[in-house]
């Protein structure tokens, strides 16, 4: 079992989490994650580490409550446990001094990216961040973020807070204004984001690095559910990933992988809601 | 019963072992065969011939002491059964149940000659069901050495290379990467072929008894490495199995609804996705599967496929869907287990032969609605000395599918050789090692099983598990240099 901590609410469907699994902690790079799991009937769920505290021996997480297993987590509380930790897992993010960079994060994104533009910035990059979200109540880490980056873009899909516009907008007016003087890109956050940051970046020629959170089973490499269709064949992101060259990943097959499980997804979280509801009646059983 | 003689040994008909009816455990995970009753095993205990020389010990990868069992048994004295037995196997439950006996111990059975050999892996489950109940005979850990050791995976070979090097005195310490302990035989080896319960009594009581710390959520390669493993322990053993699944290079394989055995295999038995939503990972249930390859494996995606059909086609009221298996050579090929091909079959399960998927086909949404198959021949024997399939030109024809499993073997999984200098891999991706002691070509790192050997059997990576015991042991009490 791995305790938790300390439990924030980042916003309303946003929550962050401090946990114990010094293991983990121990070897945590950035761009790494962990394999979680709420408890014995629960799911393996891959989520990105958003920071980690080798002398305290701990990680910590931030999870969007999407489906039943992250709206579950969101009701766990500093002293309870997660059931799994197991990592940390993947690549750890290529880091050098690359010049100048930028680091997109978005939504639930900008946890991940955080530890990136950390280590870029330790590297001596100048890092240039532009962090997004779709409105002002599920943005975070602003503060945050602007310690590690020399620039901060803060930007919401409906302007309740920062600029009005996606990511993507300024991130062109960057490539434009100095030209063949950003070096390098990463990018996290929905897929939808990534597939538009590496649609935007293509005629630049700047590499971009996108961080893929697929379906997983085991996050070693066992199973293959992870596979990403790349320009040159399929890779698994667990153990080739999880970051990749945004522009050889077919984004398409991506996204309809994402959905695949969609229906179950759907079924999953009626049935929770209807067990808690019931759990919630004096006396009522638990069907 | 009074001493018989041989002769009229001979004559006792062999017993069969209950099982569930083809019809009722499709629709259920239960285990399928049911286990003798005292009475059956009895009978069929008082088959054996007692030989003095007696073959079936030499076909047992680990030489359990077959006559020494099966004597005791008949004599009712369970408690010396289970002594004679545990000499050589401490998980006679699991194995019992899963060994290839036909091809091992009971090929060599004199009985078999003229009769049915006797059902020397019935009696043993009979054996090995008995202790999980009774308990009679805890292992027992030997005078401390003072040694450490690390075992990496705990699927059958390193189980088996954790107990005894336990009950010889030394540390021992299990890392295994997913949540719980066993291997292949919990993420892979469905309910209704080695229930759950079985591997969690074994492991628990032997390690409970014998003091092994097993720790689960760790990833080797990853979370600690062999490196590191060596700089706090005295020997380190590597049971990690062949865990990567291979996947056709033809076009639509990444379409939705393509899987590997492991993944599906995974999620229904490790993660329990046959009782979602109660457990949270959900296995999709294809109205037309097609398995590829006839392995073991491939028998056990086949028919936990046709489970789910089945629950879910009594639960809604519908027609179950089909289940095909898609084999590129013949029967006479097939390399799973007669009595997994057998149950399959009285089972609904439909056998492609000579039939070889050469495209997947799938709709706007990614999702598999087809797969273009085409009809093989055979013609001269390969490497493997069975005949080579060879394509029928012009006789391509397309299968209505929309969830396709690959089952077509799996090799080692390459995260575990992370910073593992010195230590030399096949063309294949399996680990150099000495046959006889396990020894790797890393200093003080002894490896054993699947990931030595390639996908194989239960029974033959625990026997490559207790040989590696049995020369870390003779390292660490100083009896050989590396």
């Amino acid at each position: 079992m791995y305790r938790i901590l300390e439990k924030q609410d980042l916003s309303e469907a946003v929550k962050l989490f401090v946990a114990e699994a010094p293991q983990v902690a121990r070897k945590a790079r950035a761009g790494q994650f962990v394999i979680v799991r709420n408890d014995d009937h629960g799911e393996r769920i891959p989520l990105t580490i958003a920071d980690y505290n080798r002398e305290a021996g701990t990680i910590t997480l931030v999870v969007q409550e999407v489906g039943k297993s992250t709206m579950q987590m969101g009701k766990l509380k500093a002293s309870d446990s997660f059931a799994t930790i197991a990592g940390p897992l993947g690549h750890p993010t290529e880091i050098e001094n690359y010049g100048t960079v930028i680091c997109v994060g978005g939504g639930v994104g900008i946890a991940p990216v955080f530890p990136i533009a950390r280590a870029l910035k330790e590297a001596g990059n100048t890092v240039i961040s532009i962090i997004g979200a779709r409105n002002r109540s599920l943005l975070f880490w602003e503060e945050r973020m602007r310690s590690v980056s020399d620039e901060l873009v803060v930007c919401t899909d409906d302007g309740s807070y920062g600029r009005k516009a996606l990511v993507t907008e300024p991130l062109k007016e960057l490539l434009e204004a100095r030209p063949g003087r950003i070096n390098r890109i990463w990018a996290i956050g929905p897929a939808i984001m990534m597939k538009f940051v590496a649609q935007t970046t293509r005629p630049y020629n700047v590499p971009t690095i996108v961080s893929l959170n697929t379906v997983m089973i085991d996050g070693t490499g066992m199973c293959g559910g992870c596979r990403v269709v790349l320009q040159d064949g399929a890779q698994f992101v667990c153990v080739d990933g999880p970051e990749f060259d945004g522009h050889k990943v077919d984004w398409n097959s991506l996204m309809s992988r994402l959905a695949f499980y969609r229906d179950e997804e759907r079924q999953a979280v009626e049935h929770w809601q209807h067990v808690c509801n019931l759990e919630q009646v004096p006396g009522g059983e638990v069907a | 019963m009074a001493p018989l003689a041989a002769k009229e040994r001979m004559k006792i008909a062999s017993q069969d072992m209950p099982v569930q009816e083809a019809d009722v455990r499709a629709g259920n995970f239960d285990e399928v065969a049911l286990g003798f009753t005292l009475e059956l095993a009895r009978m069929e205990a008082e088959r054996c011939l007692q030989c003095a020389r007696p073959q079936c010990v030499d076909g047992c990868p680990v030489g359990v002491q077959i006559p020494e069992f099966i004597k005791a048994l008949r004599d009712g004295d369970m408690v010396a059964a289970v002594q004679a037995m545990k000499a050589k196997n401490n998980l006679p439950a699991i194995c019992g149940r899963v060994c290839p006996q036909e091809v091992q111990c009971e090929s060599r059975c004199l009985v078999g000659l003229k009769n049915q050999p006797v059902a020397i892996g019935r009696l043993e489950r009979f054996v090995g069901d008995f202790e999980l109940r009774s308990r009679s005979c805890p292992p027992t850990r030997g005078a401390s050495t003072g040694k450490k050791v690390a075992v990496v995976g705990s699927g059958p070979s390193g189980l088996t290379c954790a107990v005894d090097l336990a009950r010889l005195g030394h540390s021992v310490t299990i890392f295994e990467s997913l949540q719980n302990p066993g291997g292949v035989l919990v993420y892979g080896i469905p309910e209704f072929r080695l229930p759950k319960a079985v591997i969690n009594a074994e492991i628990e009581f032997a390690a409970g008894c014998l003091e092994i710390d097993i720790r689960t959520d760790y990833v080797i390669g990853r979370t600690l490495t062999i490196g590191e493993l060596l700089q706090e322990y005295d020997a380190v053993f590597m049971g990690t199995g062949a865990g990567l699944p291979s996947f056709m290079r033809i076009p639509g394989i990444n379409f939705n609804g393509v899987l590997s055995a492991n993944e599906f295999l995974t999620r229904v038995n490790l993660m329990k996705g046959y009782q979602f939503p109660q457990y949270d990972t959900p296995v999709k249930i294809g109205r037309k599967v097609a398995v590829v390859g006839a392995g073991n494996v491939a028998m056990d995606a086949a028919r936990c496929s046709l489970r789910l059909q089945t629950q879910h086609a009594r639960l809604n009221g519908q027609q179950p869907g089909e289940v095909h298996v898609v084999y590129r050579r013949s029967r006479d090929e097939v390399p799973a287990r007669l009595e997994e091909v057998h149950h399959a079959e009285e089972e609904g399960i439909i056998f492609d032969f000579l039939t070889n998927p050469i495209e997947i086909f799938g709709d706007e949404r990614g999702n598999v609605r087809g797969m273009r198959c085409i009809r093989q021949q055979l013609g001269e024997p390969d490497a493997s000395g069975r005949r080579s399939p060879v394509p029928i030109p012009g006789s391509e024809f397309d299968m209505d599918v929309d969830t396709v499993i690959m089952a077509l073997g799996t090799s080692p999984n390459p995260l575990v050789f992370v910073d593992a200098e010195g230590l030399q891999r096949t063309r294949h991706g399996t680990v150099v090692a000495d046959q006889d002691s396990g020894r790797t070509t890393m200093p003080k790192v002894w490896a054993g099983g699947d990931v030595v050997t390639g996908a194989a059997t239960v029974i033959s990576a625990m026997g490559a598990g207790k040989r590696a015991a049995a020369d870390i042991d003779h390292f660490l009490q100083g009896d050989s240099a590396w």
